[in-house]
């Protein structure tokens, strides 16, 4: 009798400590559901990229890497394939009639083509890619810098991003993949539209014909099947209103960190 | 139980007075920063799990991928029946984890995943919250840490009551002490108002090296942090190297507060936690 009563106040302990421990994840998931808790938890956003900001004044470079350590297979992931008859079609005539389009906040719209943007000034540079997921992958991407691109297009004082229209239709018809960055890093050195991955033409896999490569954020920002870029002074109208596609799922438009 | 309480009624009273020594052990401060650590603590290694299992493969070097070869991993394969399978992974060895890792539970469904639901922030997947939880528990952490180490600096704490005395630090006096951790024994009477060294150790190496040592490989995953100290990078072999050793330093702080906890149940859980709670400890008599 009085084994069986210890039994079940054991019983009872380890019950309790489960429906305790079962109340606080449940809290957690309605706390993470709530939206006012996660404007809470997204102010650290806000913190996170004022100070890597005042940290990166000098405007530093992301680490570049030997030739030597070039990832023997660089992980595809994300879309890989863009759907619609309009890119297939493009990548039929191997981006020939490919123009990309510059508008927007700019007193003088662009449409260049593959070969006008290669004659652009363009850097060449090793670095690491690093995925939201957590892996790292290392390439060597060629591509024109952006900052002269957006000073060639004569960009005006009002704009604040940048916005790139990608072909990739990862979320459906109606939501195509979107991302956006600060001018800080527009013009960061290291920002390029790389047409080029390991010194062949970028495959359709790593976001033909053209990526943008904007080397201290995570992989998501470094949109794939960029058809056009716009200057903007803010980001709201835009789709779900967050800044890119992901941005849109909850991800941080700072991917910084 | 401290054996003051259990001391018989018939004592005298001027001796149950002098048993039941209460001393002021833990200031405001300590306290409380003390807390608010235990529960960002609890939610940085749950948010950790969340995003741990975006990727539940750890490599050392710059890189790392599919492709390339895990040091340790969670993962899943169908067994000859068609069950599925979970298995954890550290370099050559793996055993079957069916159930927590790798391969569990989650609301009567089967989940492929590293970690199972109820250890992950939120218990459902979702990187992109678990992401959002861990980096303002991070900065809550840091704001939480810079206060108790500036008070512990300031007040004398460190250097008081961390720091070993100057007797503990012999070879006879250390040794002493891992064979009382060993029968379970703990220090009563003058002894107890300082805290062993054993302990002393541990709680120097988890605050100034442990936790300051999460921050760091935290921050060396981080592509602008990269950019600003690329020193980051050399100092633990590169990004993925850093993101194995905050994997393994999570685990070592996990491990610590489960000694932690046990020590405190053994050594009186009552007396110790409210010590923690009011700062005010009885001390246990010879």
């Amino acid at each position: 009798m009085k084994s069986r009563l210890a039994v079940s106040r054991r019983g009872l302990i380890a019950g309790a400590s489960a429906g305790l421990g079962g109340l606080v994840l449940a809290g957690c998931d309605r706390l993470s559901r709530a939206p006012s808790y996660r404007d809470l938890l997204n102010s650290a956003e806000g913190l996170t990229y004022r100070s890597q900001r005042l940290l990166e004044a000098a405007q530093p470079l992301a680490r570049e890497f030997p030739a030597s350590a070039i990832s023997r297979i660089f992980k595809l992931n994300g879309s890989i394939q863009p759907g619609g008859a309009a890119y297939h079609a493009l990548l039929a005539d191997n981006f020939a009639s490919y123009r990309l389009a510059v508008g927007g906040l700019v007193a003088r719209p662009l449409s260049l083509s593959l070969d006008q943007l290669k004659a652009l000034a363009a850097r060449t540079q090793i670095t690491r890619h690093d995925c939201v997921e957590g892996w790292s992958a290392i390439g060597q991407w060629s591509g024109a810098r952006l900052g002269p691109l957006l000073l060639a297009a004569g960009l005006r004082p009002s704009a604040r991003y940048i916005v790139f229209h990608c072909a990739d239709d990862l979320g459906g018809p109606g939501s195509p993949y979107y991302e956006s960055i600060d001018l800080v890093d527009a013009f960061h050195p290291q920002t390029i539209l790389a047409y080029a991955l390991n010194g062949q033409p970028l495959p359709v896999g790593h976001g033909a014909p053209i990526r943008l490569r904007v080397e201290r954020q995570l992989g998501y920002k470094q949109a794939k099947f960029v058809m056009g870029i716009e200057a903007v002074d803010r980001l709201d109208g835009i789709q779900g209103g967050k800044g890119g596609f992901w941005e849109d799922r909850g991800y941080e438009w700072y991917a910084g960190i | 139980m401290s054996a003051s309480e259990t001391a018989p009624q018939s004592a005298p009273a001027a001796e149950k007075a002098r048993r039941r020594e209460v001393i002021y052990r833990h200031s405001l401060v300590v306290r409380v920063t003390h807390w608010i650590n235990v529960l960002l603590i609890s939610l940085l290694l749950m948010s950790g799990a969340q995003i741990f299992n975006a990727h539940s493969r750890l490599y050392w070097g710059a890189a790392g991928a599919d492709a390339d070869t895990p040091i340790f991993q969670m993962s899943a394969h169908a067994r000859p029946n068609g069950q599925l399978a979970g298995t954890t992974s550290l370099g050559g060895l793996t055993i079957d984890t069916t159930g927590v890792f790798g391969v569990s539970q989650y609301h009567g469904a089967t989940v492929v995943q590293g970690f199972p639901g109820w250890l992950t922030i939120p218990s459902y997947r979702d990187l992109a919250t678990g992401r959002r939880w861990h980096f303002f528990m991070a900065w809550a952490f840091v704001i939480n840490g810079l206060i108790y180490l500036a008070f512990g600096f300031l007040s004398g704490h460190f250097r008081r009551d961390v720091a070993p005395d100057r007797d503990q630090i012999t070879p006879r006096h250390i040794l002493r002490s891992v064979w009382d951790h060993i029968r379970l024994k703990h220090p009563t009477g003058a002894e107890a108002k300082r805290y062993n060294v054993l302990q002393k150790l541990t709680y120097l190496v988890v605050i100034f090296v442990l936790l300051p040592l999460m921050l760091a490989t935290g921050l060396t995953m981080s592509p602008g942090m990269d950019s600003v100290a690329p020193w980051l990078l050399d100092l633990f072999g590169g990004r993925q190297s850093a993101r194995t050793i905050h994997f393994v330093s999570a685990n070592l702080i996990v491990l610590f507060v489960l000694v932690h906890v046990v020590e405190v149940f053994l050594a009186g859980v009552v007396n110790e936690v409210r010590s923690m709670i009011t700062g005010r400890y009885v001390v246990p008599g010879d």
